[in-house]
């Protein structure tokens, strides 16, 4: 009987001691996350008068039919395509590279993690500078494709596919510091005992980094793709640092800047389109993130 | 295969940055290990005993001297190429890889005319698994397999291979007193059976006396003394050897040599062979081996009793005596022997082959002939 007590007060005593943590949890992301999905049902919401029609679809029907909301969609998804494999396999290149030079080797690491230190709109406002074309200059890029002599291309305000190869290049730029930071720990980490095994039996160098090496460090690999995956459907500052915050007209616009726009932009005031745009990305997100999951259980050790 | 070491010497450049002293891992190593022998390099941590086996295995290059296999210099050969297995001290298996896969490893490095068709592979390894007892974990990952089994797939990949010499770093250490046990005897069998020249290094005195062909005892990079391992042990060198070997460590005691007879503290303990003749009177270090103490009601040496540990077939009783160099001094005593603990004072008598005599500044064995006081007649 005491025992039995005295573990229904321990029980009370764990809870007493998760309750901080419960309470900021509660607050700042479960009721959020609720109140969201339940806005996105609430058709013709006024967020003034609190008041609302009635609950259906139509708010995700409308979201998905606003033909800005699928360049959104379109620009998001061809962002993590290209942004979240490149990116991982350069920073896979440098710190290979990284990794096996000895001279200078602390200097060349500070310098590839300087951009992970820089302000956003600061590199933002730089990348700008190199691509734009002005009726004064046409641009630091412009003027060394010049030499190969190709004409000058507006990467700023000109066709979609030169915004869509500064976005890219961009991203991959910023993100790179962080992913050769946690690439070359993860190599270093490596007993080299089992390179010195690999040696001894005679195995080549490429044998040994891609049986040896690439294995031992894929579960990091695998995280930085992940978080990557993520990180490139949350991307919003990037786009508004090159492109400026009229994002529906430079056709530019990412899944977070049209939540936003929804709620705040000069065609804002609608919380329930927000709402059901923002449950839609969670939905996506979600479902990648899964799927990665699944693929990594049978290619990570 | 037969290994030469040859005037075997590697030294590094000092860490610190004051002095530019060189330091030596390795001197003047010369050793004709024979053909299909099983070698124990033997010594403290820092003694070189691991640098040596880095320079075999091609791993480090020396600074000075030779290495041959046989007939054939490969002191400049890379590691692949000198057809050695080695098995390092964690093992290093590939965890991705099952059992099957990691000992496969180096069969699938091949080239060229050496290469080997799959079937091939797969009946060399299923042959070196069976050798090992292993057949049964072939698909296994490494991180499910106990101590002993990895330590057997880490010899199954050395060996599969066929290597002329195979290497063991510290073999046994990662594993517990049980296994350590039966894997030294399975080392013992796996070489006895492939015949291979085997090198092992430890620290561990009685893992390489138990199963080695020949002990190599090294000291700061310098070899102490190489023989059969009963031999080292029944006449050691130096007093570095003689600390060394042996559990119980051997009791160590200031003593003097003067009138045909072997003092500790103000005791004579032993007399010198009537035939040796050492007239004048030295200082020497008197080591006794913990077996060498016999209880005895007027045995010569008295010590003052502060313990007994009984340890089934023998006790250990111990004891303190002034002339000792440890605060302790440890005999090993059959347990028929009944002993009076209530007595704070014990008496020994010493057999005199255990008794050995050190040069007190060079540490090198003196030789002379001991006997019992009672044989010598004279005191």
């Amino acid at each position: 009987m005491k025992l039995f007590l005295s573990q229904k007060f321990n029980t009370w005593k764990g809870w007493l001691y998760l309750l901080p943590a419960l309470l900021f949890l509660g607050v700042f992301m479960l009721y959020p996350l609720v109140d969201v999905f339940i806005y996105s049902f609430e058709e013709g919401y006024n967020s003034a008068s609190q008041t609302y029609f009635g609950i259906g679809m139509y708010n995700y029907s409308y979201v998905l039919h606003d033909p800005y909301f699928l360049q959104a969609v379109k620009n998001t998804f061809l962002l993590v395509l290209i942004t979240v494999p490149l990116s991982t396999g350069i920073a896979l290149l440098i710190s290979v590279g990284l990794h096996s030079i000895r001279p200078l080797r602390e200097l060349l690491q500070t310098i590839y993690f300087l951009p992970y230190v820089t302000n956003t709109l600061a590199v933002g406002l730089v990348f700008m500078i190199l691509f734009k074309k002005t009726a004064y200059s046409d641009g630091f890029v412009n003027l060394i494709l010049n030499w190969f002599g190709a004409g000058p291309v507006d990467f700023i305000d000109g066709p979609y596919w030169a915004k869509m190869f500064v976005l890219c290049f961009y991203t991959i730029w910023v993100v790179m510091p962080f992913k050769i930071l946690i690439l070359t720990s993860a190599l270093a980490s490596v007993n080299q005992d089992y390179y010195r095994a690999a040696k001894v039996d005679g195995t080549s160098n490429f044998r040994i980094f891609w049986k040896i090496t690439l294995p031992m460090i894929s579960p990091m690999i695998f995280y930085l793709i992940i978080t990557g995956f993520i990180g490139a459907f949350k991307a919003y500052s990037d786009v508004v640092a090159l492109f400026g915050t009229d994002l529906n007209a430079a056709e530019m616009n990412t899944i977070v800047g049209y939540v936003y726009d929804m709620l705040y932009g000069d065609s804002g005031g609608y919380p329930s389109y927000a709402a059901a745009a923002a449950i839609l990305l969670f939905s996506i997100v979600l479902t990648v993130t899964c799927l990665n999951l699944l693929a990594s259980q049978r290619k990570i050790h | 295969m037969e290994v030469t070491l040859q005037d075997l010497t590697k030294t590094y450049p000092s860490r610190s940055k004051k002095s530019r002293e060189l330091v030596v891992a390795v001197k003047d190593f010369n050793f004709k290990i024979p053909d299909g022998t099983l070698i124990g390099l033997l010594g403290p941590s820092g003694c070189g005993k691991s640098t040596t086996l880095n320079l075999i295995s091609g791993l480090q290059k020396p600074t000075k001297g030779k290495i041959f296999f046989g007939e054939e210099d490969v002191t400049n050969l890379l590691p692949e190429h000198r057809g050695i297995g080695l098995v390092f001290q964690n093992y290093a298996l590939y965890p991705h890889l099952t059992v099957k896969q990691n000992i496969l490893f180096p069969l699938e490095n091949l080239k060229g005319k050496d290469k080997l068709s799959k079937q091939e592979m797969a009946e060399k390894a299923m042959d070196i698994a069976k050798l090992v007892q292993i057949e049964e974990l072939m698909d296994r990952k490494p991180g499910e397999l106990s101590g002993g089994q990895q330590q057997r797939v880490a010899i199954a990949r050395a060996l599969v291979k066929m290597p002329r010499v195979l290497l063991l770093d510290e073999p046994l250490s990662n594993l517990d007193a049980r296994l350590r046990l039966q894997t030294r005897e399975e080392i013992r069998r796996i070489q006895k059976e492939t015949k291979i020249t085997t090198i092992f290094v430890t620290h561990d005195q009685e893992e390489a006396m138990s199963i080695s062909d020949l002990i190599v005892v090294m000291n700061k990079g310098i070899v102490q003394q190489i023989g059969n391992p009963q031999a080292v042990y029944d006449n050691p060198d130096s007093l570095f050897v003689a600390k060394f070997l042996g559990t119980p460590p051997i009791n160590v005691f200031e003593g003097q040599i003067k009138n045909q007879h072997l003092y500790i503290g103000e005791e004579a303990v032993l007399q010198l062979d009537p035939l040796t003749k050492e007239h004048t009177p030295r200082k020497v270090f008197a080591a006794v081996r913990p077996e060498a103490f016999v209880l005895k009601e007027d045995g010569p040496l008295s010590c003052k009793l502060s313990g007994v540990e009984v340890m089934g077939r023998d006790v250990s009783v111990v004891s303190t005596n002034s002339a000792s160099l440890t605060p302790k001094i440890r005999s090993i005593i059959s347990a028929e022997n009944k002993l009076e603990t209530a007595n704070p004072v014990i008496r020994f008598a010493l057999r005199p082959k255990k008794v050995f005599l050190f040069d007190k500044e060079t540490e090198k064995r003196i030789y002379v002939n001991l006997v019992s006081q009672s044989e010598g007649g004279m005191a």
